[in-house]
């Protein structure tokens, strides 16, 4: 058996009577009180989640900006110093190997954010294919990284308002850190990267500001309510950004990795799309259930907000468009569901 | 609010984690403290339907946290004279009172003598105390 990573953080999470399981290599905090109320915490006020299991990787020199063109789907050139972007990693089929979030340190440095899953996969990937002058490092045990979530996070923290995708340096009660304006909830929020041995110190100055320690269950219960797909379970090497509704961030008017696989499969229409779906019956989907009409549930889990059964999976495109009925096989009961507008949940609706 | 840690002495435990509250050859069942904290907050039940008939270590019904399944097994076998609507209501009535509110069916029992291989309440802190 091989052993389990531990962030800087273990300690805490133990002390702080948190469930740890296996999680991508690392043993991580499913929950500390309950999944529930740290997914409400979130939604209504200030989570924290120590998510120092992603990987960072760094690309850098001259041609590291041409280089991530070629190999990143969104257009590299839309963002500048002290911003930051959503993106996908590409194969040649137009698969995806990676989602992740690329932060740009300088005109010819970057940093890119990726799952932990998928860190070492990643890293040989660059490699692979990386320019003369352009080097690939896995900087992951430089950093470690603290989401902090919700409505109520930048006055907790005394934290100044920033756009959504930019960065910068900032501090919180005098510990320093990179104040990234980006998180996998829903909600506003701030991702904070901070020297792993300061990290513990950081951890308990958000905590004391009364900010509510949140495991790995309601990080996926909140990303599922605002439909963000997780990679490895909505999307993969096999499957193709466009079926799965990231068509927003492809430039398929640039060269990148399997680009000419994707203008195919937006000219052509999606045979299957990635949808959303609210049970309209008792019971949970779950990952790997069968969708009777065709397809299969790729993330499936209870509703907090909505107090249902919620989930996603790819469907015949025809059967994508809300309103439709789907039927969910859970454990052979068939249960009915109906496709919804992404996002499942948002603010304003409820 | 989940409940404190408890395992009443009147009642009979199946090493699943499970309970039963015999009465004159009816039982109400239901999921032990133990069961419902590795759960976490319950958010579905899945009940058998009235008059099932379950059979003694076999599952009957779901209960389901927002991370897991757990099938629920028969302590004894008999047949459903009534499911507990309270907690396909609110499931986290079995959070909040395990043994009471939470109970999950009412059965009259076919074979009573069957409650001879359950635990009582010392051999189940026993069986939790080796498990733990």
């Amino acid at each position: 058996m091989q052993t389990l990573l531990r962030t800087p953080l273990y300690e805490r999470h133990v002390a702080l009577g948190a469930r740890l399981v296996p999680f991508a290599g690392w043993e991580m905090p499913v929950q500390y009180e309950g999944v529930i109320p740290e997914h409400l915490a979130v939604r209504a006020d200030s989570g924290a989640f120590d998510v120092s299991h992603m990987g960072e990787l760094v690309v850098e020199g001259p041609r590291a900006r041409a280089f991530l063109q070629s190999m990143l789907s969104n257009d590299l050139d839309r963002i500048g110093p002290g911003q930051a972007q959503y993106t996908l990693l590409t194969n040649e089929q137009g698969g995806i190997v990676d989602d992740l979030i690329v932060y740009e340190l300088g005109p010819s440095r970057f940093l890119l954010i990726v799952n932990a899953a998928n860190r070492e996969r990643d890293l040989e990937w660059l490699r692979e294919r990386e320019l003369p002058e352009t080097e690939v490092y896995d900087a992951s045990d430089d950093y470690a990284l603290i989401a902090v979530q919700g409505p109520r996070t930048l006055e907790r923290l005394e934290l100044p308002e920033a756009h959504a995708f930019t960065f910068a340096d900032g501090e919180v009660d005098g510990i320093a850190c990179t104040v990234n304006r980006t998180g996998y909830t829903g909600e506003q929020g701030v991702e904070l990267l901070v020297d792993p041995d300061a990290a513990g110190e950081l951890w308990d100055r958000v905590l004391a500001r009364g900010v509510v320690p949140c495991g790995l269950g309601a990080r996926d219960t909140l990303r599922l309510e605002v439909c963000y797909p997780l990679h490895g379970n909505d999307i993969g090497p096999e499957t193709d950004a466009i079926s799965a509704g990231l068509g927003w961030v492809c430039a398929l008017d640039k060269d990148f990795n399997g680009v000419e696989e994707l203008r195919r499969v937006k000219e052509a229409g999606p045979q299957r799309k990635l949808a959303a779906f609210v049970m309209e019956e008792a019971g949970i989907p779950r990952q790997g259930m069968a969708i009777v009409e065709g397809g299969e549930v790729t993330s499936g889990s209870h509703s907090p907000m909505l107090e249902r059964g919620i989930g996603m999976g790819y469907v015949p495109a025809e059967l994508a468009q809300p309103g439709a009925q789907l039927t969910i096989d859970v454990r052979g009961r068939p249960r009915r569901a109906r496709v919804v507008k992404k996002p499942i949940y948002s603010r304003e609706e409820t | 609010m989940a409940a404190a840690e408890s395992y009443p002495d009147d009642l009979r435990y199946h090493a699943e984690h499970d309970w039963a509250r015999i009465e004159n050859g009816e039982a109400r069942f239901g999921i032990t403290w133990f069961a419902q904290d590795a759960l976490g907050e319950l958010v579905h039940f899945e009940p058998p339907e009235d008059g099932a008939t379950l059979t003694k270590d076999q599952a009957y019904a779901e209960v389901e946290s927002v991370k897991a399944v757990s099938a629920v097994i028969a302590p004894l076998s008999g047949e459903v004279l009534e499911v507990n609507r309270a907690v396909i209501d609110a499931p986290e009535t079995v959070n909040d009172d395990p043994y009471g509110d939470g109970w999950l069916v009412r059965v009259r029992l076919t074979d009573p003598g069957e409650a001879d291989a359950l635990m009582d309440v010392e051999a189940y802190k026993q069986l939790l105390a080796e498990q733990g």
